[in-house]
């Protein structure tokens, strides 16, 4: 009786300490079909600092392409499913450098801190256009230390800087840490779940996001792959 | 929701009070098609008025007359007037404003919100609305503040501390020059305050819709109030919803203090600051650096 009692107090506890954490993954390549409108140079020379930190004029980065028809810059996430998962502790970090966001898509979990860097010489005003969440709107000249924030809601927040027009990117706060950022080779994986059904999306700043449900055996790697259609405008 | 509303603000003894002076006379012909709660909303704008709570129900009969035109019945800033407006009606829905003592990203406290609906704003469709009595404004207030559940679950932001000013001093000008080219407010606002800088006819507020940055040598219709503390306020709480940012964490009270004071400078107004710095320029003509690019980066 108190053996029975002692295994199942110390199981809750194993329950407690650790969330359902499996080992299996969802991971696949998203691509594009058509014609991907071509991305422009970006004039960069009334802010000078940043003109000669690049050699090439930088390209806008509404639909950036890799090769192989990949896609990059997706965000791949659990949309609904996914176990819960403890506080995010990692801090994410956000740089300002050569007037441009790197990266050019944040993704981060709901509550998860971040830290806003200007490695420029020039002043940049970092603008999130929340709408869900507060928005705010704050300067920070060369040499002054990282901006500290957080989102508290999952909202898809565009982000830009007033003084250099053509800054934009995106912060996508998510419900869940199980996301994926794709990179030039469009790849993307999910790991760390446990058995179970889920909604994967995948989102991309101009397209419609696209949704698949995939179903996780215990221990189980499946290979899910987003194409995104896509118009020379 | 409304019963459980109204049994919790009839406990709270003063709301209790407030809501048979006010709430009830008008409540008989509330139009209940924009009042989205009945809810008394907790303010100390009754130091000012006398008025101790604002009253939604009272504050959405005044709201149907003199601001559903442009604001909207759900006070989404999409009145049948907006279409005509420029700059456009506010969206309390979003519960962004522009002209607060409270830090960027943070909601305004109802002071806030009674001096904006007091004063209205300048170079805007909004007018004052001082004629109307200061209980019926703090109603008003109650009534924006229902628009957006940010309310239920935020508290407003703790007010900036506004310092002591400092002498107007040429030295104090002159650190706010560099503080202007540093800080790259000339690249909006131009390298003689005029509104035009490499940056202004690209701008656009949160709403996407086109918005100048300020000309100084228009003269000193400021939104947010014309004193040196209203300035003094704007760069450290940024108006939300616009391209101007805080300042806050990056310039010391002192440093905005010099920045007022070579705003003024800027303006066409003969002011203490304009004197010191007309007398400055002609005595040193020749190492005046100008602001802008060809200064380059500081």
């Amino acid at each position: 009786m108190a053996l029975a009692l002692l295994v199942a107090v110390s199981s809750a506890l194993v329950v407690l300490a650790a969330p359902p954490a499996g080992n299996g993954s969802i991971s696949g390549k998203v691509t594009y079909t058509g014609t991907p409108p071509k991305m422009k140079p970006i004039d960069m020379s009334k802010e000078p600092t940043c003109a000669k930190q690049h050699a090439t004029p930088v390209m806008t980065e509404n639909l950036v392409t890799g090769p192989g028809n990949a896609l990059q810059d997706v965000v791949v996430y659990i949309s609904a499913g996914a176990p819960e998962t403890s506080a995010p502790t990692q801090t994410l970090r956000y740089d300002q450098k050569g007037c441009q966001y790197l990266p050019h898509v944040l993704a981060m979990e709901a509550n998860q801190p971040f830290e806003i860097y200007n490695d420029d010489q020039t002043s940049h005003n970092i603008h999130p256009l929340a709408k869900v969440n507060p928005e705010w709107n704050k300067s920070q000249p060369p040499g002054t230390p990282p901006i500290q924030a957080k989102y508290e809601k999952p909202e898809r927040i565009p982000v830009k800087c007033n003084i250099h027009p053509w800054m934009h990117g995106y912060f996508i706060v998510l419900n869940t840490s199980h996301f994926s950022v794709t990179g030039d080779d469009g790849s993307f994986s999910l790991k760390d779940l446990p058995a179970g059904k889920y909604t994967v999306t995948a989102w991309q700043e101009q397209s419609e996001p696209q949704t698949q449900d995939v179903t996780l055996g215990a221990g189980e790697s499946k290979s899910v792959n987003f194409t995104f259609k896509v118009l020379p405008y | 929701m409304r019963m459980k509303n109204a049994a919790v603000s009839f406990f709270s003894g003063v709301a209790f009070v407030v809501f048979l002076a006010a709430g009830t006379p008008c409540s008989a012909q509330i139009d209940h098609n924009i009042t989205p709660v009945t809810t008394t909303a907790q303010s100390k704008v009754g130091s000012m008025t006398g008025h101790a709570y604002g009253v939604v129900d009272s504050g959405a009969q005044v709201y149907r007359r003199y601001c559903v035109g442009c604001h909207g019945p759900a006070g989404d800033g999409n009145g049948e007037n907006a279409q005509w407006i420029d700059p456009k009606p506010r969206d309390f829905t979003a519960a962004t404003f522009k002209c607060r003592s409270t830090p960027t990203g943070t909601l305004p406290t109802d002071e806030d919100l009674y001096d904006s609906i007091t004063r209205g704003f300048v170079n805007s469709n909004m007018p004052s609305w001082r004629p109307l009595p200061p209980d019926i404004r703090a109603n008003l207030v109650a009534m924006v503040k229902s628009f957006s559940p940010r309310w239920q679950t935020e508290k407003p932001g703790t007010p900036i501390q506004i310092t002591a000013e400092t002498p107007v001093t040429i030295e104090s000008v002159l650190h706010g020059r560099e503080l202007f080219q540093k800080m790259e407010c000339w690249k909006c606002h131009g390298p003689a305050g005029k509104g035009d800088g490499p940056s202004a006819s690209t701008l656009t507020d949160s709403q996407n819709n086109p918005i100048k940055p300020f000309n100084f040598s228009a003269g000193d219709r400021f939104k947010c109030g014309a004193t040196n503390a209203d300035l003094y306020r704007d760069f450290m709480t940024g108006l939300d919803g616009t391209p101007m940012p805080s300042f806050a964490d990056v310039i010391k009270p002192e440093e905005a203090w010099d920045l007022v004071h070579f705003l003024r400078t800027l303006q066409p107004m003969d002011t203490k600051e304009r004197e010191l710095w007309k007398s400055y320029a002609a005595a040193h003509k020749t190492d005046i650096k100008p602001i802008g690019p060809d200064t380059g980066a500081q």
